[in-house]
């Protein structure tokens, strides 16, 4: 059942277990900020919850432009929430253009909250629309909301003394005060925001507050129609401790602070401005109190080369961009590789080829991860699943940085890049830490020195006496460390690169299942951002007692040792991807497996009912 | 152990490895001479750093018995500002040449001269490719004939002093390979200078670009062909030493006049003021056959903050009445919330 009949089949105040909700307006009407506080208000009152962020790359497109219409989705409930929901029950839309283009995703039912005030006859006919829907019968299947917004909100701000633009930009706190009575949000948090947010124009936070608080008491005294009242979203039932929100930029870039703490290093991060990577240089920006140095390079290629001399100096050099960025990043990663000093590369993802979508997410980096560079470079590749999840591997990617003396790659992608969830805020204390000892030691000495174990070279820096040496992107004999054209040594130094690295199989956790039987007729296998979607697919699947299991796979090189063992104990495996299918083809070619391909590249995440149709297929069942 | 600071010599600064450059390269005198300059500089070997792209040139740092990085091709500005990042007391010397930095590395050029980066960079300028065997390069002359442009190069020169001044260089100087004298103390200029400080070396191709310098070196020629640059000195050259450079109020130019002919005196010619950013451009825009070519510092402004330098003291600020930084305190911040 979903919420809305929930609430219909309940007069006053309803209860219900999960409820989506979409904001949706112009790229220039705030959505995107009265979502995220919509989100914290939400994780204050105890439901568990993701969001989905989806914007268009025009910053502020043609008003009522269709292109240019911004979402924000979220699911909030009181169970295990992991996806932003595949179908909406409250649609927000503050004109036209945002209505024609996410009804379709309204269930039947639905809630739609609109600013009548946007239907003018030049916004519908942007919009494409030849009548105006909220006057014929084309929301019929709908129960509507249909508000004079803007003359609320110009009444409602009326005493500040605002301009007539000024004062109509209040209207999506107006909207947000009104969504917030609708699900019994306290508003506090979101007023304490416009207070410091708009600290130097304390009249502008105070007509947004104001409008808040007008939304709010229409909600409550308005004769709205019939079963439309509060209803109650119970709190979530999920582990005790300390929670916040957190986007995955934002735990990638605690995870990395984490992860020079852990290694006893400073960070040196540089990076190039790029969509929708940027977000972690402006995080890590801002905590320079921490051990980090944060440089905006000239160029992404740049950029790279930076965090590798910061490397070479004794630093952690760390890099970020997205795929078209990585693209210019291979030559200088490749050195990093062949010098074997620590590297941290990290992919958000982002729709291709080319500029492509820039705001949208996919998977599509996957190969140019693993091969995408000249010659035999060999690199880890390990992926986050989630928001919450991109802080410990961040935390495991400076790991292998410096213990394996590797560059490393860390795949995230858009879609939790800018998608927040709750976190059970872990204790830094809890983590292993892995402290980096530099060389010291001038008797005997070469860089090609190696720990025998781990097959790490020696990270000897600049400034210590007695170690100065050269290296670079020549050849290197394999027991001095000085330039070398030999042959044999080529060989053997190409095989030593590639035995290093798949020897950190050695050292990574093994394969687990995440949900289901460890063996049966089905595995879905899937890597990074889809696992919401496979998780709660597969949960269905269970509780309908079908034979599925789900296996996420976060070291995609090397792979964790025990993977083929464990996949061939299914009869038949299914890898979703938001690619063309890259990662099944890897593991197609390694372990000659039959796996099946399923996959999306439409810049939109998978729904939970996309995987489970295709599981219930494979099983034949339907 | 590393000798004492005081007691390093030339030989402390050769590494173990061969030289390999082509016989008579222009490339084993700036060596020598840049091991011959480091003792004198008062820097612990284990601080001095030589960072290198791709080509000749770029082969230097294996020969030096320091802390080295040969890179990629047209990168080394990035990865030693990466280095000064991390290591801001490291003594970084970029060794480049005209194809490594002007070309393809050109991009990197213009932002380590503008962002002042405190390190020393010079550019070994042979006017030709001369590890990918010969092609034209960005400073070639017009018409240079070679592999590429088999029927000579059409795209006009750039002038990397000119360059430099326009990306914001705080220092600029000109030196030529074989002349110790001169370059070694240019080299001990650059490094006193808190700053980007940007070296151009006239250096000789034996095997594809031979003698392009030969006017500017050549005893018999030299003294009409360079102008020797000497701060609070006038602009004055020739091997009478009677030829000067004035400067036409209205045309804003330098123009060259003889001593005593046509009422010229002393009072007229230009006195060399390295801090005078205008006169640099002047300066560095002079080319043979119409002007002699300047030797020396073509401009020093060491008012300049330097990059690194700045990164670090706004750290210091950020940090200021901050408590020392606590990572589980920073994940408590901002809006959280306990279940139990």
């Amino acid at each position: 059942m979903s919420a809305v009949e929930e609430i219909n089949n309940q007069s006053n105040i309803a209860e219900a277990s999960g409820v989506v909700v979409r904001f949706a307006g112009d790229s220039g009407d705030g959505m995107q900020l009265t979502g995220s506080n919509f989100t914290e208000a939400t994780a204050l009152y105890g439901n568990d919850l993701a969001t989905f962020p989806d914007f268009p790359a025009e910053i502020r497109a043609p008003a009522g432009a269709t292109f240019g219409v911004s979402a924000f989705q979220i699911y909030f409930g009181s169970q295990d929430v992991t996806t932003a929901g595949d179908d909406v029950d409250v649609l927000v839309a503050m004109n036209p253009a945002a209505l024609i283009t996410n009804l379709k995703d309204l269930i039947p039912g639905g809630l739609v909250i609109v600013d009548a005030d946007s239907f003018t006859d030049k916004n519908l006919t942007r919009a494409g629309y030849s009548e105006n829907p909220l006057e014929d019968d084309s929301l019929d299947g709908y129960r509507v909301i249909t508000v004079e917004i803007s003359k609320q909100v110009l009444e409602a701000v009326k005493p500040f003394g605002l301009s007539h633009k000024f004062a109509v930009r209040c209207k999506n706190m107006w909207t947000l005060g009104l969504v917030m009575w609708l699900f019994d949000r306290d508003r506090s948090v979101t007023i304490e925001n416009l207070k410091k947010k708009f600290a130097a124009k304390p009249e502008i936070a105070e007509a947004n507050i104001a409008a808040i608080n007008a939304g709010h008491a229409y909600g409550e005294t308005a004769e709205l129609p019939t079963g439309i009242d509060v209803y109650k979203v119970p709190k979530a039932d999920v582990a005790p401790g300390l929670y916040r929100n957190t986007t995955g930029s934002d735990a990638l870039a605690f995870g990395l602070l984490a992860g020079g703490q852990l290694a006893n290093l400073p960070i040196t991060f540089a990076s190039y401005p790029i969509t929708p990577a940027s977000s972690l240089l402006h995080a890590l920006s801002q905590q320079k109190h921490f051990n980090v140095v944060t440089f905006q390079a000239e160029d992404e290629i740049a950029a790279v080369c930076a965090a590798v001399g910061a490397s070479f100096a004794g630093s952690l050099g760390v890099t970020s961009s997205s795929g078209p960025g990585i693209t210019l990043k291979g030559e200088a990663i490749s050195l990093a590789s062949s010098t074997e000093l620590p590297l941290v590369i990290i992919n958000t993802q982002r729709g291709g080829p080319s500029t492509g979508l820039p705001t949208k997410t996919e998977q599509s980096d996957f190969n140019q991860a693993l091969y995408g560079r000249h010659a035999d470079t060999m690199l880890p590749v390990i992926s986050a699943s989630s928001s919450v999840d991109c802080f410990d591997v961040a935390i495991e990617a400076c790991r292998l940085a410096v213990q394996f003396m590797t560059p490393v790659i860390l795949l995230s992608d858009g879609y939790m890049a800018n998608a927040s969830e709750p976190w059970l805020v872990p204790d830094i204390k809890s983590y292993k830490s892995f402290p980096v000892s530099f060389e010291t030691e001038s008797e005997n000495f070469t860089p090609a020195k190696r720990d025998p174990e781990t097959l790490a070279r020696v990270w000897a820096k600049p400034g210590t006496p007695g170690l100065e040496h050269r290296i670079g992107g020549i050849e290197k004999d394999i027991d001095t460390g000085n330039i070398s054209y030999d042959s044999e040594n080529h060989q053997a130094m190409t095989d030593l690169r590639e035995r290093k690295i798949e020897n950190i199989s050695q050292y990574i956790p093994e394969q687990t299942i995440s949900s289901g039987p460890e063996k049966g007729k089905l595995a879905v296998v899937g890597w990074g951002s889809t696992y919401g979607a496979i998780h709660q697919a597969v949960k269905r699947c269970l509780q309908e007692k079908l034979d599925v299991a789900h296996i996420h796979v976060r070291y995609l090189n090397p792979l964790p040792d025990n993977l083929e063992v464990l996949l061939g104990q299914y009869e038949n495996i299914l890898v979703p991807e938001m690619n063309t299918g890259q990662f099944v083809n890897l593991l197609r070619s390694k372990f000659l497996f039959d796996a099946k391909a399923f996959n999306k590249v439409s810049g939109q995440p998978f729904k939970i009912r996309e995987i489970e149709t295709e599981i219930k297929t494979i099983l034949g069942v339907s | 152990m590393n000798a004492p600071v005081a007691e390093l010599t030339i030989k402390d600064f050769a590494s173990d490895q061969e030289v390999r450059w082509c016989p008579g390269c222009g490339d084993y005198a700036i060596l020598k001479t840049v091991q011959k300059t480091l003792p004198e500089l008062g820097v612990a070997r284990e601080n001095q750093v030589f960072v290198s792209g791709i080509g000749c040139s770029s082969r230097f740092p294996y020969y030096m018995d320091t802390y080295g990085f040969h890179t990629i091709h047209g990168r080394a500005p990035s990865f030693a500002t990466g280095i000064k990042l991390a290591n801001p007391d490291l003594d970084v010397w970029v060794i480049t040449g005209d194809g490594d930095g002007l070309s393809i590395g050109g991009n990197h050029m213009v932002h380590l001269l503008r962002r002042n980066v405190n390190l020393q960079l010079l550019l070994f300028n042979n006017e030709i490719y001369g590890l990918t065997k010969g092609q034209y390069s960005p400073t070639s002359k017009v018409g240079t004939s070679s592999p590429s442009t088999p029927h000579g190069s059409i795209d006009m020169p750039l002038k990397p002093c000119s360059f430099a001044l326009g990306c914001g260089a705080k220092f600029v100087a000109r030196s030529i390979d074989t002349e110790a004298k001169h370059l070694g103390p240019m080299l001990k200029r650059a490094h006193s200078h808190k700053g980007a400080s940007f070296v151009e070396i006239y250096q000789n191709c034996p095997v594809y670009n031979d003698g392009i310098f030969d006017d500017i070196k050549e005893k018999k020629t030299a003294a009409e062909t360079r102008l020797v640059l000497e701060h609070g000195e006038p602009l004055i050259f020739g091997a009478e030493k009677n030829k000067g450079l004035i400067l036409n109020p209205k045309t804003l130019a330098l123009e060259i006049v003889v001593l005593g002919e046509g009422g010229a005196s002393i009072e007229d010619i230009v006195v060399h003021d390295e801090t005078n950013k205008v006169l640099a451009q002047l300066l560095a825009n002079l080319k043979l056959p119409d002007f002699p070519e300047p030797i020396g510092v073509i401009y020093c402004d060491p008012s300049a903050p330097d990059f690194t330098g700045e990164v670090y003291d706004q750290r210091v600020l950020v940090r200021e009445g901050k408590e020392k930084p606590d990572l589980n305190a920073l994940l408590r911040t901002g809006h959280t919330w306990t279940v139990d």
